[in-house]
């Protein structure tokens, strides 16, 4: 395998794991948080609260387990390549957001909206025909 | 006005805050051994850059805005609103981390950008 397309397998591989894990980890904090209602965090005790019903929250972890799977992946593909590409390539994330608001939340999600996570796909093809890397290494 | 504040800092101190871990990682270097040992000694390295602490922190700050947001709001919608982030993305890896942005590149950012406008507009 060249050097270049391992670079680019290893590249693919993990931004692949950030779109999983990313959203997946947005969808049930989102889930936890609505059980556990509006935060009001304008007071100390309101703040206290907010916090003690987050970290007892099993759902909660849950999320926090699939966004720190997710912040290995990215800490690991930031060693390499740039953050400028890592960063719109993992945009479809927002794609697989919608699709599991939608059918573990059963949020409502507008054609509008459907519309709108297209035109960012279409900017994540955009962005993955530029060069993963632009900088020297050091 | 507590929403548009919250907002603000899951994207400002989330993106401040993946240029500073970015930024730690460049000083780190390139993983090149993924055997577990050779992670966790990867790991430790990182941890005394102290971009790291800075952008973790910043994170940290993000994500509990993040909490609070969601509280209140859907997913769906609280997600890409966060997207904004994109085009102080590109601008931050430009300048402060030295990195070529082409226009190609740019174009996408930009396509996602109205792509995650239009996304905000279909609110019910």
């Amino acid at each position: 395998m060249k050097p270049s397309s391992s670079l680019h397998f290893k590249t693919y591989l993990l931004i692949f794991l950030m779109v999983i894990f990313g959203p997946l980890g947005n969808v049930l904090l989102g889930k936890g948080m609505k059980r556990i209602g509006a935060a009001s965090m304008g007071t100390t005790p309101g703040a206290i609260d907010f916090v003690s019903h987050v970290v007892t929250s099993g759902t909660i972890w849950l999320g926090i387990g699939s966004l720190v799977t997710f912040f290995v992946a990215y800490m690991l593909v930031l060693s390499w390549a740039d953050y400028s590409y890592v960063q719109p390539a993992s945009s479809a994330a927002y794609g697989m957001v919608a699709l599991l608001a939608h059918f573990m939340l059963r949020e409502v999600v507008t054609p509008t909206r459907w519309m709108g996570v297209l035109l960012i796909c279409l900017g994540v093809l955009v962005v993955g025909q530029t060069p993963p890397r632009t900088t020297e290494p050091r | 006005m507590r929403e548009i504040i919250l907002y603000l800092l899951i994207i400002g101190a989330g993106t401040g805050g993946e240029l500073c871990v970015s930024r730690a990682m460049k000083v780190v270097g390139e993983v090149k051994d993924f055997r577990p040992a050779a992670l966790v000694r990867f790991f430790a390295r990182a941890l005394r850059v102290s971009w790291m602490w800075v952008g973790v922190t910043m994170m940290g700050i993000a994500f509990f805005s993040l909490l609070a947001v969601l509280s209140k709001e859907n997913v769906s919608l609280v997600v890409p609103v966060t997207a904004l982030s994109y085009a102080a993305g590109a601008l931050g890896g430009k300048f402060f981390l030295g990195e070529k942005v082409t226009r190609r590149r740019w174009a996408g950012v930009l396509l996602v950008c109205i792509g995650v406008a239009i996304v905000i507009t279909g609110r019910r």
